[in-house]
């Protein structure tokens, strides 16, 4: 069994997105997210290593109606784990985490992440409080997730087994404030988004 | 004046001010005023009284974190989707913002942080003096604007300085609350 293509499993996943915010970690994942377009409800992180999570929580308690997908890494997962427990304590229901999940830190060298030898993070959300978990390692599995992503009213963590392979870059905007101005334009209207 | 433990001894008043907080309501009131509606905190027994009012209002949104730098992510977080939040600590967890710091500074968001000091006047425990000692010129190295109140009076004013530059200005801006204005934690007398 081959292990599934990172960028393919985020495309089917963002099929049909609507209103959906996506927060993406640092690293491959936003270079996912970039190879699906440029959306003005994307935020790709290009630091932050460990916050990816935090940061859609804060934006899932502040706009109770989208729905808030965070996708990331397990390197970047693994730095925040910790985040897990203040998320299922609040168990926001229009939160979904989906874990890139493969095994590596694809940014430094490929060196194994703690998920190659014996972390499961999905068992890390579960043990955390998350009601909803599940692993994904097969292609058929990825339109029940995406249904989930949506229809589903409650917090949401899936582990999503990719493979290591290095993708070409396709590289997001950098500018933080530019991301941030975007996000805000779209969600609280253009004027809204110049006051804080 | 010189602290001694002698000095320590003599003066109770170093310690009278422990769990009292008289300026806990006003903090809270200004948290109302100003529309900071999300409040996120590592506790610290100087913010108790603050985290008590917090949590005792239903229109506030409170989220206890494991540790100190996920308030900062989750400030961002909430600017972007339109909401004005605050983060309450201790100087041990100044240090473990470091990096995440760089969120609202690149990003050009407010954040705004209550840290309540040890380490720097009377203070019993020698672990907390590095980090006590470092705060202010860590949090600013961070590109961190500091503000200080040492009495009660100063506490209000300068939260209400520090929300307006932070919003207003969208900078990053920690208010020190001291030590002598927590009160030296007294391991001897049995506080907790």
């Amino acid at each position: 069994m081959s292990l599934l293509n990172r960028r393919d499993a985020l495309r089917a996943l963002l099929c049909e997105r609507e209103k959906m915010i996506v927060v993406a970690g640092l690293g491959s994942s936003a270079y996912d997210l970039a190879s699906c377009g440029n959306e003005p409800l994307d935020f790709p992180l290009w630091g932050a290593m460990g916050g990816a999570a935090m940061v859609g929580l804060g934006i899932a308690l502040a706009q109770p109606e989208y729905k808030v997908l965070v996708v990331t890494g397990d390197g970047e997962m693994l730095m925040g784990l910790g985040s897990l427990a203040t998320i299922a304590a609040q168990r926001p229901s229009n939160l979904r985490i989906v874990v890139m999940d493969n095994e590596r830190f694809g940014e430094t060298g490929q060196q194994h992440t703690h998920t190659a030898v014996c972390t499961d993070l999905a068992a890390v959300a579960a043990g955390c409080g998350f009601q909803h978990v599940r692993t994904i390692r097969q292609a058929g599995e990825l339109e029940a997730l995406r249904v989930d992503l949506h229809a589903l009213n409650d917090l949401l963590l899936a582990v999503v087994k990719v493979s290591p392979e290095e993708l070409p870059r396709a590289l997001p905007p950098r500018d933080g404030a530019y991301l941030t101005h975007r996000l805000r334009s779209a969600l609280l209207g253009a004027e809204p988004a110049l006051e804080a | 004046m010189r602290i001694t433990d002698e000095s320590l001894a003599a003066s109770p008043s170093i310690h009278s001010q422990q769990h009292v907080q008289e300026w806990a309501e006003g903090v809270y009131e200004l948290f109302k005023a100003h529309n900071v509606e999300l409040i996120s905190f590592v506790p610290d027994g100087g913010h108790k009284r603050l985290i008590a009012c917090c949590q005792s209002d239903p229109a506030l949104s409170t989220v206890a974190l494991t540790t100190e730098e996920e308030g900062i992510a989750l400030a961002a977080g909430a600017f972007l989707g339109g909401k004005r939040s605050a983060l309450l600590m201790q100087s041990s967890g100044v240090g473990n913002c470091i990096n995440m710091l760089s969120l609202p500074r690149v990003c050009n968001m407010p954040f705004l942080v209550l840290v309540t000091m040890r380490g720097e006047w009377g203070e019993f425990n020698p672990w907390q003096v590095p980090m006590g000692q470092g705060t202010p010129v860590i949090l600013e190295a961070s590109g961190v604007i500091v503000y200080r109140a040492d009495s009660v009076e100063e506490v209000c004013p300068t939260v209400e300085a520090a929300i307006l530059l932070a919003f207003q200005s969208r900078r990053s801006v920690a208010v020190l609350l001291s030590q002598k204005l927590i009160g030296a934690k007294n391991f001897m007398g049995g506080d907790k």
